[in-house]
């Protein structure tokens, strides 16, 4: 995840280089001679850390429970590929490919979060803004309302009217360069007329297919397996490193248009080449699972605030979002009962932890 | 490109120039106002005729369909459009100024997820069904959770923040506490199809088929908004400085703080409770008149007072036509008819930033 760190030698010091102190500690990292460096928080590292474990241990909690609940070192043996045939289906073939997709979708979302709030410098910014999400929902309404398609169907149409309507909104945009404003401007009317478009098709609708279209609406992990699992973690292998490599021009874009040219960052490639990526992270996982909302949203914020760094971080998000998907899909088909679409349950989730954090963080 | 030193009397020459375009602005649209409040009265699957229009208002009778037709329907409709219409633009303008936040729409502190959160609750447990219960219960929603959104943006910190914090921690409080109440709000509907019902109906955001009693119920509340609003435009002129600046000038900033927020929780609330949430005119006008004022909030919150209700008078119009001789709700048409504008007033050449 971070750097093999067998490769990595410890920074030294040359006599000449006065130590800079940063307020706080930090690990530095060269690799390549020096043609590669990172300089890790310590904070974010133990926060990575813990977030790392606690990520397993919601996703063995996840491996254990169900509708036939499985002693832990069961599920270990099963996970060795030993043990009942029944037992090692249900953890293998059931169980891992669903905890495994929460993970990664909700690691996908906490990064375009992240990748849209630092391009917009705005705590409400999310794909949101470039009318992906309302693009996608108009896509699969018009699937699942007009042509009753299935879950392969929906998708597609919920990826080309997302991949359709940021483009048009980036189009839109476009005058001699776009500006973030603007972006956000024509992000807010397109979007405005798709979701009106949507709540009209929804109130037209026959009853019960407006209600399972609002189900995928919601977003919802139900149903989903190894089938998916495969592409969407091909995926995010090209996507996630791709990101982090501009996680360096995204910080100088944070300090302005000009700061960013004069630190020799090529401001517009870099806007779009982000905004692409943050996309087609919002992309794969609306095409697997719905619009899960929330995540990326909060996720970033969340991260910030647990890291104390001064913005948002492409990696703790992406940890901080898959922990809380894991958690609210753990919580959608055990707490209440009956089964619900996991995205209900990252908003209720996500929100009261932040609310938490928003609470605390005022009392100091 | 801005020239950054301009001698005085250019100023001046660019301050008048912005006063004379807004005046003329103004006349126009209270003009506009009046012909569209005609025309609200007039169109319809029925039209009635103008003379009419002028008999059911000044000489009423009960025993002609015409005159029912006229002050039963569509007089409500036209008084919730220009009240309501004013109540979100203002709204929309005065958390925008107050945030300094060009995505910030009334809904953000709550006021949407409250009123439907309640909306839904009434419908879901309570199994009421009418709209003007609705009101009460949309109305008791947006205040209450209002309330609870200022409650946690606060929590141990005081109005006057530090640093300028809380204006973004009330901005994330509210998405927060909206995304909570959503949440609940969809479990509850996706197990109980007559709430799923009732709430895709409300959640468009109508000014059709309201009674008179919701228009007096609400007329109160948003006329001390509006003029809460006004009042307070000269100090939201120095918050747009930012707070130390502010300071400086010698503006109160929990004050107007205060009175900001009570403005749009009143405007916004009674809005919503009334007509649903049709929030993108809250979030389209201010954006689009700014660009023709400039940032004085004393010519922006007026300009919003006018142009807000014409764009939702000019929505619920054109909604009784595009479908005659059935309807297309006004908060549907908003979105449709304002977007459009919005997007091609962002492409123009002068179009700054907040």
């Amino acid at each position: 995840m971070t750097v093999p760190s067998s490769r990595s030698r410890p920074h030294s010091h040359p006599p000449h280089s006065p130590k800079i102190d940063f307020g706080r500690a930090f690990l530095t990292v060269r690799l390549l001679s020096d043609r590669l460096s990172w300089r890790l928080d310590g904070r974010a590292l133990i926060l990575m850390l813990v977030l790392l474990g606690l990520t397993a241990a919601l996703a063995g909690l996840s491996l254990l429970s169900g509708k036939y609940p499985i002693a832990l070192d069961q599920v270990l043996w099963a996970l060795a590929g030993k043990g009942e045939d029944m037992v090692r289906m249900i953890v293998v073939e059931w169980r891992l490919p669903r905890v495994a997709l929460a993970i990664l979708l909700g690691a996908a979302l906490g990064t375009s979060g992240a990748i849209f709030q630092s391009l917009t410098r705005n705590p409400l910014g999310s794909p949101d803004i470039i009318g992906f999400s309302a693009g996608s929902y108009t896509g699969a309404l018009m699937v699942i309302l007009i042509f009753s398609g299935g879950y392969y169907e929906t998708a597609l149409g919920a990826l080309a009217g997302g991949i359709i309507t940021a483009t048009a909104v980036y189009l839109l945009a476009w005058r001699q360069g776009v500006e973030g404003f603007r972006l956000i401007v024509v992000g807010i009317g397109v979007a405005a007329m798709l979701s009106a478009f949507n709540a009209w098709m929804i109130r037209e609708a026959d009853l019960a297919v407006a209600m399972a279209a609002a189900i995928w609406g919601a977003g919802s992990l139900n149903g989903l397996g190894t089938e998916q699992l495969l592409p969407v973690a091909l995926m995010l292998c090209v996507l996630l490193p791709l990101t982090l490599f501009l996680s360096r021009p995204m910080r100088q874009l944070e300090l302005g248009e000009d700061a960013a040219l004069a630190s020799g960052v090529d401001a517009g490639r870099t806007r779009l080449l982000l905004m692409v990526l943050g996309v087609a992270l919002t992309a794969l996982v609306t095409a697997s699972a719905g619009p899960i909302s929330f995540i990326a949203l909060c996720a970033p914020q969340i991260a910030r605030r647990m890291t104390r760094s001064a913005g948002v971080a492409l990696l703790p998000s992406a940890l901080t979002g898959g922990l809380m998907l894991l958690a609210a899909d753990w919580a959608a088909q055990h707490a209440l009962g009956v089964q619900l679409p996991v995205g209900v349950m990252t908003v209720s989730i996500g929100g009261v932890y932040f609310l938490w954090l928003l609470i605390r963080e005022g009392r100091k | 490109m801005m020239a950054l030193s301009v001698d005085a009397g250019d100023r001046a020459a660019a301050v008048k120039r912005v006063q004379t375009r807004s005046l003329a602005m103004a006349v126009f649209g209270l003009v506009l106002l009046v012909v569209l409040s005609l025309s609200s009265l007039v169109l319809g699957a029925r039209p009635v005729a103008v003379s009419t229009v002028v008999d059911a208002l000044f000489a009423y009778d009960g025993n002609l369909v015409d005159h029912i037709v006229v002050m039963d329907y569509r007089l409500p409709r036209t008084l919730l459009s220009l009240l309501c219409g004013a109540a979100f633009g203002v709204s929309g303008a005065l958390i925008q100024a107050a945030t300094r936040n060009p995505l910030a729409d009334p809904g953000i502190l709550g006021v949407n997820a409250g009123a439907a959160f309640f909306v839904t609750l009434a419908v879901g447990l309570f199994g009421v069904q009418s709209i003007d219960a609705y009101l009460w219960f949309a109305l008791l929603g947006a205040v209450l959770v209002t309330l609870a959104v200022y409650g946690l943006g606060m929590a141990g910190g005081t109005m006057a923040g530090r640093g300028g914090a809380t204006p973004v921690r009330l901005v994330l409080a509210g998405v927060a506490l909206s995304a909570v109440l959503g949440g609940i709000g969809s479990s509850i509907t996706l197990l109980n199809p007559q709430a799923f019902d009732a709430m895709r109906q409300w959640s468009i955001g109508s000014v059709a088929g309201r009674n008179m009693a919701v228009v007096i119920a609400i007329g109160p509340l948003i006329g001390i908004g509006l003029v809460i609003a006004l009042l307070s435009a000269r100090s939201l002129n120095a918050v747009a400085l930012g707070e130390d600046l502010a300071r400086a000038l010698g503006a109160s900033l929990v004050r107007t703080r205060i009175l900001t927020l009570l403005a749009v929780t009143l405007l916004a609330g009674a809005g919503t409770a009334a007509c649903g949430p049709i929030g993108f005119i809250g979030l389209m006008v201010p954006h689009a008149v700014r660009w023709f004022t400039g940032p004085d909030q004393r010519l922006i919150l007026p300009m919003t007072m006018i142009y807000a209700p014409v764009l939702l008078l000019i929505a619920d119009i054109a909604g009784r036509l595009v479908l005659y001789p059935g309807e297309l709700e006004a908060g549907i048409v908003t979105a449709f008819l304002g977007a459009p504008v919005l997007i091609a007033l962002s492409r123009r050449r002068q179009a700054g930033g907040l």
